[in-house]
């Protein structure tokens, strides 16, 4: 499966980073390369076969419901780049 | 005792404990040693006061006569990988750039609580996403080996290389990688130390940037297999922080290795016989196999069918959870932001810092795994990616079921290359360097590498054992019988 500019720039959004109308191609062609290398998988036969969840069976381990954590806003704000009155800053988000 | 950086964990720990030494002295001949290797940009952020303070706390811990850790006083070097309190932690990415952690990864406090020394944080592939070490933000590493006649820059490999270069190098004891693909085992190939990933689980992933989860495992880069295993016991062990970290008991490591690996199946895959493989590494190979049988093993060849398919399916797996792991970097609660435009709303925020922040190799990883996730793919690629990594898994059990203990294969499939000279390749030829290491992380598997040769340019090569999952001990004993009769003592000749 090959991928096209279209393509491309609809997975560049989709993963939220901006590409250049100009690096487009560049970009499709380089995310075919790795798909053709995947392409590879479709040789194996999978019939009857789960996919893999996880790596070593075990039961995830469960706790007491309760609060172990907290306040500690200034920590969590410390690295933002734009924190303001104990929030974190974007730029406006509804019209 | 002269040139205190170039001992190993194992001989600094028996100079401490009588006395012939000290903590403080140590960390001054690496932090010695660490100024004058600034062309290998091996540590990116070096912590001197810090490593001092320590330093001193360890010596002081030690005179007043409580337990003392094996790890008590010994200095290392931690990958930037790992989160460091107060300390500039950012996966060699421009987007965590000016991060300081408010808190401590669990591996890096075990190594703190166990008494050692950080110097400071090492070089890496951007987001561990690398084999050579180029893609970081901080500039390459440079391997301390260098082709016979040659003065040509070589890789240390990646992405560990930081870790990797700084130890051949002796600017450190010993120091902390991580491996999804083989980012720990390959760059120790490339370098002639010891480099092991124990079984997923057995270390903590918590307050380590995440990769790719379900594959990431922390673990030591080391001189020796001894180091390793003392290391890797300081760095192990439950945390209720990490959910899929194992409760089960560490065992004695360093007590494990006895030397008698007698009546012991060493399996050969015969699926690791590559086209175009070297003679030189398919000859340390069969030497390697030679060298368990006289220490008494038996050879069995053995079929790994699907290992064909690793590394194609690697490359939906791990692009595919690196995409949602780092959709949290988008320059709202840490790291950088992008400039904005008038008018720019949220999301030409999130796409430009992105864009500014992840480098080509990491912005193309996120893409491809945010492909294969997205509707109408998810089938084809992740779900058929996820059935095939199953199929590898039941190779290997099946193996061990027939009684193999551990599983001898190449490390790396060459040698250290120059760097730059894979550039211009498409990504594709890079990935191939995990060829051998990357079953390993799909299966969940512990893989050691250990230095055996050199070739005929004068670098390292390295073999790697594989063994059964929670068998680091015995995994290590397989690898310490090898590197003692391997006898490999041949260390980079200083240049820098």
């Amino acid at each position: 499966m090959s991928i096209d500019r279209d393509t491309a720039r609809k997975v560049a959004h989709l993963a939220r980073i901006a590409v250049k109308e100009e690096d487009l191609p560049k970009l499709a062609g380089e995310l075919s390369a790795v798909l053709a290398f995947m392409e590879q998988l479709n040789e194996v036969d999978v019939a009857g076969i789960e996919p893999m969840t996880s790596v070593t069976p075990m039961r995830l381990k469960r706790r007491e419901d309760v609060v172990t954590d907290g306040n500690i806003q200034a920590q969590i704000l410390k690295n933002a780049p734009d924190a303001r009155e104990g929030f974190f800053a974007v730029p406006k988000v509804v019209e | 005792m002269s040139e205190l950086n170039k001992l190993t964990i194992a001989d600094a720990r028996d100079a401490l404990s009588k006395g012939e030494t000290t903590s403080v002295a140590l960390t001054e001949a690496c932090l010695a040693a660490i100024d004058a290797a600034g062309v290998l940009n091996a540590f990116v952020h070096k912590t001197p006061e810090l490593a001092m303070e320590r330093a001193k706390a360890a010596d002081a811990r030690r005179k007043a006569g409580a337990e003392a850790p094996a790890m008590l006083g010994i200095p290392l070097g931690i990958k930037d990988l790992f989160c460091t309190k107060g300390v500039p932690s950012q996966a060699a990415s421009r987007i965590l750039e000016g991060f300081r952690p408010e808190y401590e990864s669990t591996v890096s406090q075990k190594l703190i609580d166990a008494g050692s020394v950080m110097l400071g944080k090492l070089n890496m592939d951007e987001f561990a996403m690398g084999s050579s070490n180029e893609t970081s933000c901080y500039g390459n590493v440079i391997n301390p080996w260098r082709r016979k006649g040659s003065d040509a820059d070589l890789t240390p490999g990646g992405s560990s290389g930081g870790s990797a270069s700084a130890v051949a190098a002796d600017l450190c004891l010993a120091a902390t990688g991580t491996d999804t693909g083989g980012s720990i085992r390959q760059p120790a190939a490339f370098t002639g130390i010891v480099g092991i990933k124990p079984t997923y689980g057995r270390c903590s992933r918590w307050g380590i940037v995440a990769f790719a989860s379900s594959l990431d495992q922390a673990g030591p880069m080391t001189k020796t297999v001894r180091d390793a295993a003392i290391m890797l016991q300081a760095m192990s062990g439950h945390d209720p922080k990490d959910s899929t970290s194992a409760d089960l008991p560490v065992p004695d490591f360093e007590a494990a290795l006895t030397g008698d690996i007698r009546g012991k199946k060493i399996g050969i895959p015969r699926e690791y016989r590559m086209d175009g493989m070297p003679d030189e590494i398919e000859a340390l190979w069969k030497r390697g196999a030679e060298m368990m049988r006289d220490a008494g093993a038996e050879i069995v060849d053995i079929s790994l069918p699907h290992t064909k398919y690793a590394l194609p399916a690697y490359y939906v797996v791990a692009p595919a959870e690196a995409s949602s792991n780092l959709a949290r970097y988008d320059g709202v609660r840490y790291g950088h932001r992008a400039k904005l435009a008038q008018g720019d709303g949220i999301t030409e925020m999130y796409e430009k810092t992105r864009a500014e922040g992840f480098g080509p190799e990491v912005q193309r990883r996120v893409m491809i795994g945010t492909y294969v996730l997205s509707a109408g793919f998810y089938d084809a690629y992740y779900n058929r990616a996820r059935k095939v990594r199953a199929l590898i898994k039941r190779d290997f059990e099946e193996a061990f079921a027939a009684g193999v203990d551990a599983i001898l294969t190449p490390a790396t499939p060459s040698a250290a290359f120059g760097l730059g000279e894979m550039t211009e390749a498409d990504p594709v030829a890079m990935y191939l360097n995990d060829v051998f290491t990357v079953t390993v992380n799909l299966a969940g598997l512990p893989g050691v590498a250990v230095p055996t040769g050199l070739d005929h340019q004068g670098l390292p090569l390295g073999l790697q054992l594989i063994g059964r999952p929670w068998a680091e001990a015995d995994l290590l004993n397989h690898a310490y019988v090898l590197e003692r009769a391997a006898g490999f003592v041949s260390k980079a000749e200083k240049w820098w």
